[in-house]
């Protein structure tokens, strides 16, 4: 495995007619590494990943892909990466073991479609027509179809937004397997959740541009700060409590009887407030001490606001 | 966490498939799709078989010269020819796109020419079984074929094939899959009673006989009719059939969506 990344970006933007989807966005992906490409609706996540893999043309940027350029989806890159793509990707009629066999007839060593078949849980709609599959089902099949000719680079875009809580959990699992395998994942996802559980790095995009980039430990520990909550009768005066607490620390009740102080959580801190509410005789109940999560730097970052 | 797979199952080991086995499977793909697709059979074979029966039974149905069966025969070949290579090839390239096909097999190492080819296999696949299906019909029902007249009949329906098949790329990979459903529907109905086929070019009514001679549907069937009946093709039958194919292959070839 060379140690040029699988995927190189540098300041790639891509406009439409009238719009602009991608704006001097950057990013990095290494082998036997998996990079979560996170953002609202409209962002570029999509796009981007297009770029990626050959199938649209960027306006500016430098784009290198296993050390090619991607541009018109040359054969000799496509015969060496997987596509997932956002929905979609087979004949209407077609079953699913004869879609997957077609896909796996392009690549020299396949894995075995049969294995694979049983392996996403979709033997039992193996001869359906392909349009009378769940959502789900497809994009397992469509999944299926992305991994089936062992590349060393894969573009899942939304791998599980049509799954549930055990497809997702699946793919979670397979997704490992392919990073331990030593291959690449690029995907893209609105699941925090799904970034937190599987990402090596986690690039935030939003209008076109990256406004956070790093590993989920650094994102959601940088610049942040810690809260801890607990629960307690309510009405209690919390004067008193920021009195016991160093300087700087703030304390509010929430709906009543639910307290949260923030500032840096160590453990005098905490052992001052429930020490503070053992004086006023109460038991602090449900205390909870909590960083941010990548949901909460996500929305602080890109708004609050609904995307169309 | 234990993720429940071996290490190694998934290192990569990519790199293109054989030419020979993408063809196959494709090829094999597309067929079992045009065979398994009812609404597709009955165009393409259930509607011919009846009119070559009906042609050739029902005299009175439309003025044919004798033998009529040869001259019946030309007929459903022509209509075989442009269900299958217009008609359902259209349709199913329009929803094969609505369903995110072309952007799958983009996706995969397999060429773009591969992908047209395989279609093409496909669809070859199908006119095999309608020419041998319809030819024995014929036999059955009288006809008795020359060797010259043969070679012209099959020289014209690879031809027909041709130039309908290109048609029908055009259409399918340009348009919205439900307006190409409306459109290949409407112009095989259209073409089929005023195009040539089932009423002759010279009984239709003032010039449009003549304008039917440079429609793929007109050429094929007039082209058919004649050497079936022991004549040997027109020039012109040929080369409008010729140009055709290329020019609408050419346009489909620049216009062709992948998604």
């Amino acid at each position: 495995m060379s140690a040029e990344p699988a995927v190189e970006v540098h300041d790639l933007v891509v406009r439409y007619s009238t719009t602009t989807a991608v704006d001097g966005l950057d990013l990095e992906l290494r082998h036997g590494r998996v990079l979560a490409l996170l953002g609202p609706n409209g962002a570029g996540k999509t796009t981007t990943v297009e770029v990626c893999e050959g199938f649209r043309s960027r306006t500016a940027g430098a784009v290198r892909v296993l050390g090619q350029d991607p541009a018109g989806a040359p054969e000799s890159l496509r015969a060496r990466i997987g596509v997932m793509p956002q929905g979609g990707g087979a004949y209407p009629m077609v079953r699913v073991r004869e879609m997957l066999d077609l896909v796996a007839a392009c690549s020299a060593h396949p894995l075995d479609t049969g294995w694979l078949i049983e392996t996403l849980g979709l033997e039992s709609c193996a001869k359906l027509p392909y349009k009378r599959l769940s959502g789900g089902q497809q994009q397992r099949l469509s999944l299926a179809c992305a991994i089936v000719g062992r590349p060393e680079l894969v573009f899942l875009d939304e791998p599980t937004s049509s799954l549930d809580p055990q497809g997702r959990h699946l793919v979670w699992d397979l997704v490992r397997a392919l990073r331990t395998d030593g291959v690449a994942v690029l995907l893209t996802t609105h699941f925090m959740q799904e970034a937190e559980a599987l990402a090596d790095d986690v690039v935030i995009v939003d209008h076109g541009r990256v406004v956070a980039a790093g590993s989920p430990e650094e994102l959601t520990t940088s610049g942040a700060e810690d809260t801890m909550r607990f629960r307690a009768p309510p009405g209690m005066d919390l004067t008193l409590l920021e009195g016991v607490l160093p300087e700087g620390y703030l304390s509010k009740e929430g709906p009543p009887g639910h307290y949260t102080v923030s500032g840096r959580i160590d453990p005098q801190v905490l052992a001052a407030v429930t020490a503070w509410c053992a004086r006023q005789g109460v038991l602090a109940d449900d205390v909870r001490v909590g960083r941010r999560s990548l949901e909460d730097v996500f929305l602080d970052l890109t708004g609050r606001e609904l995307r169309s | 966490m234990s993720t429940g797979f071996d290490t190694g199952t998934f290192s990569p080991d990519p790199g293109a498939g054989s030419r020979g086995r993408m063809l196959a499977v494709h090829t094999r793909t597309e067929t079992l799709l045009a065979l398994r697709h009812s609404e597709q059979l009955l165009l393409t074979l259930v509607i011919p078989l009846a009119l070559l029966i009906g042609l050739t039974l029902l005299q009175g149905l439309v003025e044919l010269p004798e033998p009529r069966v040869n001259a019946a025969l030309g007929t459903v070949l022509a209509l075989a020819m442009m269900s299958t290579g217009f008609t359902s090839q259209a349709i199913a390239l329009g929803f094969d796109r609505r369903y995110g096909l072309m952007r799958r097999l983009a996706a995969t190492a397999i060429p773009r020419w591969l992908v047209v080819t395989g279609r093409l296999g496909g669809m070859a696949a199908v006119v095999v079984i309608q020419v041998v299906v319809l030819g024995g019909v014929a036999l059955a029902l009288g006809w008795r074929p020359d060797a010259g007249s043969l070679g012209w009949a099959l020289l014209l329906v690879v031809l027909g094939a041709g130039a309908f098949g290109a048609c029908g790329l055009l259409l399918g990979g340009s348009v919205r899959a439900d307006l190409v459903l409306v459109i290949a529907n409407v112009v095989w109905f259209v073409l089929l009673f005023v195009g040539g086929i089932v009423v002759p070019a010279d009984q239709l009514p003032g010039a449009l006989g003549s304008l039917v001679m440079l429609l793929p549907s007109g050429a094929l069937a007039e082209g058919l009719r004649d050497v079936l009946l022991g004549g040997t093709p027109g020039l012109g039958h040929v080369v409008v059939l010729l140009v055709w194919g290329v020019v609408a292959g050419l346009v489909a070839g620049r216009t062709l969506k992948w998604d």
